[in-house]
């Protein structure tokens, strides 16, 4: 159990090891989620506009 | 050439539907593997102990973030000289990306200073022209948003950006001179005389892991801003037909 | 040529005529440089130790502050497309804009400048290499400020923009320009300084007036 503790304690630097790590990793992942998030929306959005618009080639469909 | 074949943007987005499986796994094999060895298996430094860790995330964002530059500088210039349809999307995506690294750089930079020089923020040289290619990226992603239409905001940001690139290498020599004319009390340098093997291989492997991840978040960005465009496209082409 | 001198002198006539954005500048110059020891105490020798500082900072508000109206003027009345579509290269239009900037913006700095260091307590030496590095840097900062604001001429609320846009790239000449008159002052060889800040204006040159040039044809589209 105590080497755990020694590891986090990252011989006495842990109030500066493990900010690091985590700012940057919530930087990471936060863009990450942002531009997941960002295209799925844009996917979403296109396909909805896709599916109103009647398809060129497709018969002329009747008023939805 | 490969650029010219990549121009068509279905294509492309066939190819980034491919890659993106095999390129979001190896980011997250490549994080985790970083992780372990910088954090767990590395040894701490005679000097500087177990700070020396926040090398394995402070360089390779350093690295990413001067990387994220330059990939904007040429896909600019690409997008300018050939009309490439791509280049100036890739331009875009990457800026976010390049920015957020810039900032990572600058945090870490800082929570490294200050257990070696005992203040959060050193006027060190490098810290300094990572504020100063901070401040070129919000400005950069300032003027895209702008400028509303998205061709003119495209050409404009291109500009820019080449612009930034010429002045990148002066803005660093003349933060070097200025540095070497109020020398600081830099009394470790950061990254230490000489690197061994043990800090080398993880340094590598986080390196590796970050840029994957710029590759991955990347062309979701890129895909992001392509379907942006056709529906911004589909719904002018609607509101021009009701008109 | 004639077209250069004709867009030149249109634009000093402009700027003079009007009577307001030259006296302007230099009074948000002085007034900028004069706030510092009401903000900082009056003691001559910590105020000298900063004036050089001081006075280039203001410089370079003083120059961003005229930058929107550069093109945005030209743009409104529909003289920007003429100018454009005339004969001339656009690159040397641009650079008629920008010395008539320079005459109207930086040297008028340049003139006040002994005012200033005297009244922030520079001696002799830092008040002659401030005037020569504001006459060698001021120019830099049209050209480089022309690629600002010509990327943003139409664009809304551009003054805030281009701020953003062009105080990074104003850095080069704010460390070699304010540290060749701390050099000065401490007595030290200013010569390298003084040759970097030349360097940057000569890079400056191109890259501002092909960079707006390439800016302003966006903006005619």
């Amino acid at each position: 159990m105590d080497d755990l503790a020694q590891f986090l304690a990252m011989g006495g630097y842990a109030a500066y090891v493990w900010p690091a790590f985590g700012t940057t990793f919530l930087v990471v992942i936060g863009l990450a989620v942002a531009s997941w998030r960002r295209l799925k929306s844009a996917e979403a959005r296109l396909a909805l506009l896709e599916h109103s618009r009647p398809a060129r080639r497709a018969r002329p469909r009747t008023a939805a | 050439m490969m650029l010219t074949r990549l121009a068509n943007p279905t294509r492309f987005m066939r190819l980034a539907d491919r890659l993106l499986p095999w390129l979001a796994a190896a980011t997250v094999l490549a994080f985790a593997a970083g992780l372990v060895w910088g954090l767990g298996f590395a040894p701490p430094d005679y000097q500087q102990g177990d700070t020396v860790r926040i090398m394995f995330v402070h360089v390779p964002a350093a690295w990413l973030a001067m990387f994220g530059y330059s990939f904007m500088a040429v896909a600019s210039f690409v997008a300018l000289v050939w009309k490439h349809p791509l280049a100036d999307v890739a331009a875009k995506a990457a800026a976010p990306l390049g920015a957020g690294f810039c900032l990572i750089a600058l945090i870490t930079g800082s929570l490294w200073g200050e257990p070696m020089w005992g203040t959060w923020w050193v006027w060190d040289a490098r810290l300094t022209s990572m504020l100063v290619l901070f401040f070129l990226y919000v400005g950069y992603i300032a003027l895209w948003s702008a400028i509303d239409e998205p061709e003119r905001a495209a050409r404009a940001a291109a500009i820019l950006a080449l612009v930034g690139a010429v002045n990148v290498p002066i803005v660093k020599f003349s933060v070097d001179w200025w540095s070497t004319l109020h020398q600081p009390a830099s009394v470790i340098r950061m990254d230490g005389p000489t690197i061994d093997a043990s800090i080398l291989w993880p340094l590598a492997i986080n390196a590796l892991a970050f840029q994957l991840y710029f590759v991955t978040v990347l062309l979701w960005r890129m895909k992001a801003e392509l379907i942006g465009r056709r529906i911004r496209a589909l719904t002018l082409g609607i509101a021009a037909r009701e008109a | 040529m004639n077209a250069f001198l004709a867009v030149l002198r249109r634009d000093l006539r402009l700027a003079f005529a009007q009577g307001g954005s030259v006296g302007l500048v230099v009074g948000f110059f002085v007034i900028a440089a004069t706030l510092f020891p009401l903000a900082s105490g009056p003691e001559r020798a910590e105020l000298a130790r900063v004036a050089p500082a001081v006075i280039w900072i203001g410089a370079l508000l003083a120059t961003l502050l005229s930058l929107d109206r550069m093109f945005q003027a030209d743009l409104e009345d529909g003289s920007l497309d003429l100018l454009l579509a005339g004969g001339a290269p656009s690159s040397l239009v641009v650079l008629a804009k920008c010395l008539a900037h320079w005459l109207s913006t930086g040297l008028p700095l340049v003139i006040v400048s002994p005012l200033l260091s005297l009244l922030l307590g520079l001696d002799g030496a830092g008040t002659i290499m401030l005037g020569k590095t504001l006459l060698l840097g001021t120019p830099t900062l049209s050209l480089i400020g022309a690629v600002g604001a010509g990327l943003t001429v139409g664009v809304r609320r551009a003054g805030i923009l281009i701020a953003v846009l062009v105080l990074p790239l104003y850095v080069p000449v704010l460390i070699f320009g304010a540290g060749a008159v701390d050099l000065a002052m401490l007595g030290l060889d200013t010569g390298p300084s003084l040759a970097l800040l030349g360097a940057v204006l000569l890079v400056s040159l191109p890259v501002g007036t092909l960079g707006a040039a390439a800016a302003l044809r966006l903006a005619a589209l």
